[in-house]
């Protein structure tokens, strides 16, 4: 009974996306998240799929087109990467603002200049201020079942806020993974129509997009972080019926690996946690106390999982794929930001990692824990984070 | 928030917005609302019309209305466009109404998006020549030797050295099916063209000179005058073009110099004081000559 | 009052919002001159005049005194007197 195939993530996606019956999908093609949006076009070609695809002539157009359709009650969809996904910026801080409940696949690339088209998480992370929920997938698999939870979270009426499912450009785009497939009465049972409580209807003239002075403004933003930090539990919730729909374990806003009675907790998101579990698994073996803390939902920011699963730990080494320049790396910004002040809170050494495709392997891994427990053990304060198989010397 | 209710109110844009004394733009608006009836979906864009109707709980208007952002209109107009499509409410249409800074500058990138589409929706530029939200500035729509914040008067400029886009003409090489022009001096003819515009399906594209009594800076009575003087000295001519042919242009009855329609109004008072101005006022009259011409707007 | 999510404000709520206030002048019609031809509730731009049984009246809760609709009568039925003389 099970539908089980061998298929490219984008292919994945584009799948899950056709099972939550989207009435509007936008995109304008950018590499890596092409497959993505020309695999659904394939689908509407075909009549496979019910909706309308609106071929635009700009990002900024797709999260536009996006915004409309949500606000006039239809489920919309787009996928972007890199400069797309920051040519959007304004559109997407306005739809959180505005409560458009759609859903985006951000694939992970990097940002010129200078132009590289190789993954890293600059993009989507630029956006983590916009009032976006966004998830990071490590797998196919969990690209796939990820998207079919994503409407259900965005459209939660306490929520509503768009929803970013970010996933590794190349890595995951295009690699073919054994995939399970959900039942499509399933997804129909686990995800009901949209139905809001307000859409544009000349039935019940509404107006969107008023100007809000600073009596009301903060208010405003206030609601967009509440919406985030109490959707907390919901968004958990959802997760579990995602579980008990797929049978696989897709629960938490975090994944913990080998982290009991861990000295040293890696934190890391996207495809390279599967790279760190196998790295953790060896460096176990060799008796090194070593676990890995997957963040699967950066935004809403998990802090209450993340510090129960490191409160024991002596250090926590953040890999970064992106960078704040002139600070640090953004979850390590984040980590220090919650941990800071809390009485024997672990250190927290931020490593930037992968930037522009750079290779992180089971050997980077390795020199990483190393250089993070001589870090602890000396005692040392680093006032910068440090950088991963950088060669300084042709630095100019 | 209650709807006063005692008053009979037949308009789909009321009272109780706030623009500013003799605004051109809320004339506008109300009468093309009364042209489309209220089986629409109004989009706009960031401007004007979007601030003096939106501040939080006090709406004027009657329709479903959404402003996003200042460059999009045209994007979340296909937006709702392709949801009603989706969700088979037919019946329902969509309507932009944008400023010029929205529509010839930072919007216009989406909108020849949503022209080449073929997308169902009448795009009404509401167009005061400049970016009278923010004060006043040079658009692509602000005409030739006119002073703006941006592009002032001084004694090295003229003001505007550029001329105006001709966007109407922009728009209609997009091959869509009606394009016109409109005045708000002239709203019997103005509803007449947004009513026929509703006629059609794909995009439509109406462009209707709004005088601003603030920016353009002549007394607030004179909205309409200021109007009639821009038609009827060729500077505004008013067309229309179906499938890329003129079918109709508004005649002009009396002729006026284009000095009789700058001299009301101080962002061209520069142009009085020098012998080069008066150079650029020829100038000026040569351009609506040109137009006259062009579009036959002279009776015979 | 609770603010709306995302902002959604209920259409025609403007007529909260009275700017009658911003007033410096006052347009008055003289009835016996009027015409009836409705010109001025044509031209208002803010919808403030309207008919009431066969008269068109001014509502000042909302005009602001630009003066178009006096300007505008052709049968100068409308007069623009100073505000709170």
């Amino acid at each position: 009974m099970d539908d089980i195939r061998v298929v490219e993530g984008s292919e994945a996606v584009a799948l899950a996306i056709k099972a939550c019956r989207p009435h509007v999908i936008s995109a304008f093609p950018i590499s890596p998240q092409t497959h993505i949006v020309e695999g659904l076009a394939k689908m509407v070609a075909d009549g496979d799929i019910d909706a309308e695809y609106v071929r635009v002539e700009s990002e900024f157009s797709a999260a536009s087109v996006l915004a409309g359709a949500s606000a006039a009650g239809s489920r919309s969809y787009t996928a972007s990467s890199s400069q797309g996904l920051l040519l959007m910026t304004e559109v997407l801080y306005a739809s959180a603002g505005m409560r458009l409940p759609f859903v985006m696949t951000g694939v992970n690339r990097s940002i010129s200049a200078p132009i590289n088209i190789q993954v890293d998480h600059q993009d989507s992370m630029s956006l983590r201020d916009a009032g976006l929920i966004q998830f990071y997938v490590e797998s196919v698999q969990e690209a796939y079942d990820m998207h079919l939870a994503a409407f259900k979270i965005a459209e939660d009426p306490n929520i509503m806020l768009p929803v970013m499912v970010c996933m590794d450009g190349w890595v995951l785009t295009h690699s073919y993974e054994r995939v399970q497939f959900v039942d499509q009465q399933a997804v129909d049972d686990f995800l009901p129509p949209f139905a809001p409580e307000h859409y544009l209807d000349p039935a019940a003239p509404k107006t969107w997009g008023s100007y809000a002075e600073s009596d009301v403004m903060m208010e405003f933003k206030y609601a967009i972080h509440k919406a985030m930090t109490d959707g907390k539990p919901r968004i958990r919730e959802i997760l579990r019926e995602l579980s008990a729909m797929t049978g696989r374990d897709n629960n938490g806003l975090i994944e913990t690996y080998r982290t009991d009675g861990a000295d040293i907790i890696l934190v890391a998101l996207g495809s390279v946690t599967g790279t760190v579990k196998d790295a953790i698994d060896e460096l176990r073996d060799a008796g090194r106390k070593v676990g890995l803390l997957k963040i699967r939902c950066y935004r809403p920011f998990p802090h209450e999982e993340i510090w129960q699963a490191v409160k024991d730990a002596n250090v926590i080494a953040v890999m970064d794929a992106s960078f704040s320049m002139g600070s640090e790396g953004s979850i390590g910004l984040d980590l220090k930001a919650k941990l800071f002040g809390r009485p024997q809170a672990p250190m927290v050494v931020d490593f930037v990692a992968g930037l522009g495709g750079r290779e992180i392997n089971a050997r980077t891994i390795r020199r990483l824990v190393v250089r993070a427990e001589e870090i602890h053990r000396l005692g040392l304060v680093l006032p910068e984070a440090q950088w991963v198989n950088l060669d300084a010397s042709i630095v100019s | 928030m209650t709807v006063k209710k005692e008053t009979p109110k037949e308009s789909l844009f009321v009272s109780g917005h706030r623009a500013c004394h003799g605004c051109g733009m809320a004339l506008g608006a109300r009468h093309i609302l009364e042209a489309t009836g209220d089986d629409v979906i109004v989009v706009s864009p960031t401007g004007c019309l979007e601030t003096f109707t939106s501040p939080y709980g006090f709406s004027p208007w009657r329709v479903p209305w959404i402003h996003h952002v200042f460059e999009n209109a045209p994007a979340v107009a296909s937006g709702v466009v392709a949801a009603l499509r989706a969700q088979g409410r037919d019946h329902t249409r969509v309507v932009a109404i944008g400023g010029d800074g929205g529509t010839f500058d930072i919007g216009f990138g989406a909108l020849s998006g949503m022209l080449e589409r073929g997308d169902d929706v009448l795009y009404i530029c509401v167009d005061n020549g400049a970016y009278m939200n923010t004060g006043g500035q040079r658009s692509a729509a602000t005409p030739p030797w006119a002073a703006t914040t941006t592009a002032p008067a001084g004694r090295q400029s003229m003001g505007k050295a550029e001329m105006k886009k001709d966007l109407p003409e922009i728009v209609a090489a997009h091959g869509i099916p009606y394009v016109a022009t409109a005045s708000i001096a002239y709203l019997g003819d103005l509803k007449k063209k947004v009513k026929k515009a509703m006629t059609f399906h794909g995009p439509r594209y109406i462009q209707i000179d709004t005088p601003c009594p603030s920016v353009w800076s002549f007394p607030s009575h004179l909205t309409l005058e200021i109007g009639r003087l821009g038609v009827n000295s060729g500077l505004v001519p008013l067309f229309e073009k179906e499938n890329g042919t003129i079918t109709a242009t508004r005649k002009i009855k009396r002729k006026v110099p284009v000095s009789d329609y700058l001299d009301k109004q101080k962002r061209y008072r520069h142009l009085f004081d020098s012998e080069q101005g008066q150079f650029e006022i020829e100038k000026i009259q040569a351009l609506a000559d040109t137009n006259i011409e062009k579009y036959g707007l002279l009776s015979v | 009052m609770k603010l709306t999510k995302g902002a959604v404000v209920e259409g025609g709520t403007s007529l909260n919002y009275k700017t009658g206030n911003w007033r410096d002048q006052r347009p008055e019609i003289d009835q016996k001159v009027c015409n009836q031809c409705g010109k001025c509730k044509d031209v208002c731009p803010d919808d403030a005049v309207h008919r009431n049984n066969e008269l068109y009246e001014i509502d000042y809760d909302f005009c602001k005194g630009c003066g178009i609709c006096a300007y505008e009568c052709k049968p100068e039925a409308i007069k623009l007197l100073p505000e709170g003389k």
